[in-house]
């Protein structure tokens, strides 16, 4: 048992811990508020304290728990919201009303409800780490499998069909040195440390979600890391829902790290609502919600992002697509700044410690696509994608450079896009994904060599209507020759037409990979015809303002089941049309 | 029984060390009695052992080492609270100074609060029409939200604040409503200009003030947006109110902030202020809101002058951060007399989306606003290259959309300071103004909307 001998802020001091362990967790004063150790000094240890400490003096008592920082795994987590340290929101509700009250200590899962567990082992199979014993339909739109602890290896003595709660007996093994062990549903993990894996491969499937600047421009592949950068108002949070709404993966965790209460109520009020296109479930049978908001305690902060990823490894190592979306990790570097400076270590650039390097890398190197821990063969990935809210918008500030060294994907958000509200505000010129040669077989076998040409040729407009641009600026719009003109003309197509994208509009907000490419390719099908046409002596104003152009700008529109004949009839009058436009000439 | 300490060891700026003491909290509310027999307030801050480190509230002027007692309350800073409030005056540290009674006290709140649960908060939703057509058509205000004014030096933010605390109104309710005006580091003048208004308008009676001019002690500014919002919770959250506060200036409060944290020797983060500046400004922010199961609800207007203009300063940004949008000033609008001079395209208000639309505004509004947005900054880029370049090297299109920018500016956003428009007038507006582009261009308005709405071409 120790003493608190300092409190500053959420950094408590306290003597006589010799019995404690670094990142031990501790429970501090007479309320039990829960803490974690960074540093020891004989039996002197300093804590960082997960709840507010205002009342707490030197003398009270502190005693450590014995264990470090750990989530519970197990049913019961999905449609769940928890903040940093997993405890859970809804429950802290019902006891302390619409405010968290200090020192409630709730486990995660719900030890009251059961579950019905299917067993798909028998008595006498061999089991390890990793394996699954049994299923549990956890919610209408995922299996949760249970698996075996990692280190227990032996034989099964005995498994049991019926209904449980998570720490109920569901299965008896028999261990290989010797003895017996009771496997229940639920099992812990140190958040700090990865959940372990058979082998890691690269990654080469896209993660779809149905953005187009994104699936289109600069895709991400499940198992790999992203960033999304950009100043306030940029659309950074509408990104990130985006994504956590729409990509085709099996389960979301989706961690708001020092962000916005309301943004946190938004999702939990909106994602039950909204179905999965691919499995027509709500959303919130597949998502994870981890909110530890701004003006929650700040340490809880820095912990969340690992309660979250952990808990994302756990379904990963079920052979699940997991994606971890953090907003914002800017905040989280906050709150290491702010336990740093409490703990008066020697600050690097811009106040934060020296190692804030090194523990983005450790969080974005937990993502990756895997051969599961296990003696089936069984694959999963991993996907984390970042917000990053650099000061003043200028990424030259240690946390954005930080998680860029890192991030094979960068989705850049610019202010300008956004004022014009070009939403998603992804600046296509310094965006970038490192992923398009993995990905390139996966392109190639499912929307066809095209789809990559087509992508290139956009790219290169985009590229060219900026150099253009500088010119219209100096000399004007009429200087350009007809073809320069008309790169301009499909560059605007491309940028309103293609990438801009209204998430709150009902059939725009998600559009398929093969949706994306017809349209795609009906633009650039516009601008080889009107090229061809100009080089046969038409004039451009007749064929920028021909009919089918409208429709153009209003096909993203078109509800979901009737753009095949849409955009096939779309192709066909504007084949006609830039006909007809060129002849009259 | 409380102990008295006669172990003042240190004083430097804020900042005082008291010895040997024993029993001390973090963040307990302590007494200074000054060898007249006066009191003053201040707070721990740090404890290390026998040694507390406490934050003076009030000016250290007068303290003597020898002779001062400091007595330690055993809880944190508190506001007395009551309905009786309205219509009252306080200082920054919640003491009455407008001659009348004190207050009797329901209840003693501390004024930290504590961090509202996200799961028991309630999405703002609810349309306030301002009246102001840039805020009402573009940034649209809801129930609940906190937005800020991001100003300048010798901008009209206090007038825009008034006009916004004049006017709002939900449509179609007659619920009780209150304001809460917490005056930070700010002067006389200014908040004399505010309590006027709310004299002028008949508000004064609903509304509370807390006071902390540009004289008064800085570290009293710490507490004052606390206070205010401790009040605004009792009124919204117990006395089922809407309550509208309004918080100025930020900018001074963070210099307070500032001054603190360099007295404790804190490693500061950029320009000076302290590493946790978010996190602050987040606890005082994310105090407004709706709570589920609650009638009233906080929706909070603060105000910042942003130095030099410089929407990339530490305080805007960080506020950016953690608000739900922001409305921006610009002094090109004023100098053009464009009042309000609100600047629309970076302005931006998050919640708007849930705020508007059939049933609440008007179908067609979600379209317009966008293509309002779109059309005025196409127009602004076609007048910047006009002024390069000359007219003639304008398209066409182009030249309408310069037109259409000025239009914008003048009738859509030059409304006045005193003009109150409905949601309709200023939806009508913005289609009046749409319909000098071709209808071609108005890609993000639904045709139907466009066939009903749009004013017919003459002739």
């Amino acid at each position: 048992m120790g003493k608190i001998i300092k409190v500053s802020g959420p950094l408590v001091v306290a003597d006589g811990l010799a019995d404690a362990g670094m990142a031990d967790v501790v429970k501090v004063g007479a309320q039990g508020l829960k803490g974690e150790i960074l540093t020891m000094t004989g039996d002197t240890a300093s804590i960082q304290v997960y709840e507010e400490t205002a009342g707490l003096g030197p003398g009270a008592e502190v005693y450590t728990t014995g264990a470090p920082l750990s989530v519970e795994l197990g049913p019961g987590m999905l449609e769940n919201i928890y903040d940093g340290i997993q405890r859970p929101l809804t429950e802290i509700r019902a006891i302390a009303g619409e405010t968290i009250a200090r020192g409630i200590d709730i486990p995660a899962l719900n030890r009251e409800k059961k579950w019905h567990f299917v067993p798909v082992k028998q008595a006498g199979d061999r089991i390890s780490g990793g394996d699954i014993i049994g299923t549990v339909e956890e919610t209408s739109a995922l299996t949760h499998r249970i698996m075996v602890p990692h280190g227990v290896v032996g034989t099964l003595k005995s498994i049991t069909e019926g209904d449980f709660t998570v720490t109920d007996t569901v299965a008896v093994a028999e261990l290989e040195r010797g003895g017996e062990r009771a496997l229940t549903m639920m099992q812990t993990w140190p958040v700090r440390i990865g959940r372990p894996y058979k082998q890691k491969f690269l990654p080469d499937t896209p993660m779809q979600s149905g953005q187009r600047v994104i699936d289109t421009l600069f895709p991400i592949a499940k198992g790999g890391t992203a960033a999304v950068p950009g100043p306030f108002g940029s659309g950074k949070t509408v990104v990130q829902h985006a994504l956590a709404k729409w990509s085709d993966v099996d389960v979301v965790v989706y961690i708001g790290c020092g962000e916005r209460g309301n943004e946190m109520t938004d999702v939990l009020m909106e994602f039950p609502e909204l179905q999965d296109p691919r499995t027509g479930e709500p959303l919130m049978k597949r998502t994870v919600l981890i909110a530890n908001t701004s003006d929650m305690p700040v340490a809880a902060r820095e912990a969340s992002i690992y309660t979250g990823i952990t808990i994302a490894e756990y379904f990963r190592d079920m052979g699940y697509d997991v994606a971890v979306i953090a907003d914002s990790t800017s905040r989280w570097a906050e709150a290491l700044r702010e336990m740093s400076g409490r703990l008066e270590e020697m600050p690097g650039e811009e106040g934060y410690p020296a190692y804030l390097a090194s523990r983005l890398a450790q969080f974005y190197e937990r993502a990756g696509c895997v051969q599961c821990l296990s003696s089936e063969v069984r694959r999963g990935s991993l996907t984390a994608i970042g917000a990053v809210s650099p000061p003043g918008g200028d990424t030259s500030e240690p946390v954005s450079q930080a998680t860029l060294r890192i991030v094979k994907v960068f989705w850049g958000l610019d202010s300008g896009l956004a004022h014009a509200r070009h939403f998603p505000a992804i600046n296509w010129l310094n965006s970038y994904s490192l992923y398009m040669d993995n990905l390139r077989g996966w392109f190639e076998k499912n929307l066809g060599r095209s789809f990559l040409e087509n992508r290139a040729k956009a790219v290169a407009i985009l590229q060219q209507e900026s150099e253009l641009q500088e010119i219209v600026k100096l000399v004007g719009q009429d200087s350009l020759s007809p073809a320069d003109r008309l790169t301009m003309e499909t560059a605007k197509m491309i940028r309103e037409d293609y990438l801009q994208q209204n998430a709150f509009v009902d059939i725009d907000n998600y559009s398929s990979y093969d949706r994306q490419s017809i349209l795609l390719d009906i633009i650039l099908q516009y601008d080889a015809q009107c090229r061809r046409a100009i080089a046969g002596g038409a004039d451009l104003g007749k064929l920028i303002s021909i009919e089918v152009r409208d429709r153009i700008g209003r096909a993203k529109s078109v509800p979901e089941e009737e753009y095949p004949t849409a955009y096939s009839a779309i192709a066909a009058d504007m084949a006609e049309q830039i006909k007809e436009a060129a002849q009259h000439d | 029984m409380i102990k008295e300490y006669r172990t003042i060891r240190e004083i430097s700026g804020p900042l005082m060390v008291v010895k040997n003491v024993e029993g001390v909290t973090y963040d307990e509310l302590a007494e200074i009695e000054l060898p007249n027999g006066e009191t003053r307030r201040c707070k721990v801050l740090e404890v290390d052992g026998d040694r507390a480190v406490v934050q003076l509230f009030e000016s250290s002027t007068g303290i003597n080492l020898a002779e001062s007692k400091v007595r330690f309350l055993g809880h944190g800073m508190q506001l007395g609270v009551s309905p009786d409030m309205l219509g009252r005056v306080f200082d920054g540290m919640g003491r009455p100074i407008d001659g009348g009674p004190e207050i009797l006290a329901e209840e003693y709140l501390d004024i930290n609060g504590l961090p509202m649960n996200p799961a028991a908060r309630d999405y703002p939703s609810e349309f306030i029409q301002t009246g102001i057509s840039a805020i009402d058509g573009l940034n649209t205000l809801v129930r609940g939200q906190k937005l800020p004014i991001f100003s300048g030096s010798g901008l009209p933010h206090a007038s825009l604040a008034a006009q916004i605390a004049r006017q709002a109104k939900v449509l179609g309710s007659g619920e009780q409503f209150a304001v809460v005006f917490a005056a930070i580091g700010i002067t006389f003048e200014e908040s004399e200009y505010f309590v006027n208004e709310f004299r002028r308008t008949g508000a004064l009676d609903r509304t509370v003030l807390f006071s902390n001019l540009a004289d008064d002690p800085a570290v009293e500014r710490i507490s004052t947006p606390r206070m205010a919002l401790t009040a605004a919770e009792y009124l919204a959250f117990q006395q089922d109110m809407h309550v509208l506060v309004i918080l100025t200036d930020i900018t001074n409060y963070a210099e307070a902030l500032r001054e603190v944290s360099a007295a404790r020797k804190e490693v500061p983060g950029r320009r000076g202020y302290p590493g946790y500046l978010y996190t602050d400004f987040a606890s005082i922010y994310e105090r407004a809101g709706r709570r589920k199961g609650k009638k009233g609800s906080i929706t909070m207007i603060p105000i910042l002058t942003m130095p030099e203009d410089d929407i990339t300063h530490p305080i805007p940004d960080l506020t950016g951060y953690i608000t739900e949008g922001q409305i921006i000033l610009s002094r090109d609008l004023y100098l053009k007399n464009i009042l309000p001079p609100i600047d629309v395209l970076p302005s931006l208000s998050r919640l708007k989306d849930k705020g508007i639309g059939e049933g609440k505004t008007r179908e067609d509004h979600s379209g317009t606003m966008n293509q309002l947005f779109a059309a005025y900054s196409a127009g602004k880029d076609a007048s910047e290259l006009m002024t390069i370049l000359g007219e003639a090297a304008l398209s066409d299109t182009d030249k309408l959309y310069a037109k259409f920018a000025e239009a914008f500016e003048k009738e859509y956003v030059g409304q006045g300071q005193s003009t109150d428009r409905s949601i309709e007038d200023t939806l009508d507006i913005g289609w009046k103004l749409l319909s000098i582009l071709p209808k071609s261009e108005l890609k993000r308005i639904k045709l139907e909307y466009i066939d009903k709405y749009l004013p017919k071409q003459e002739g």
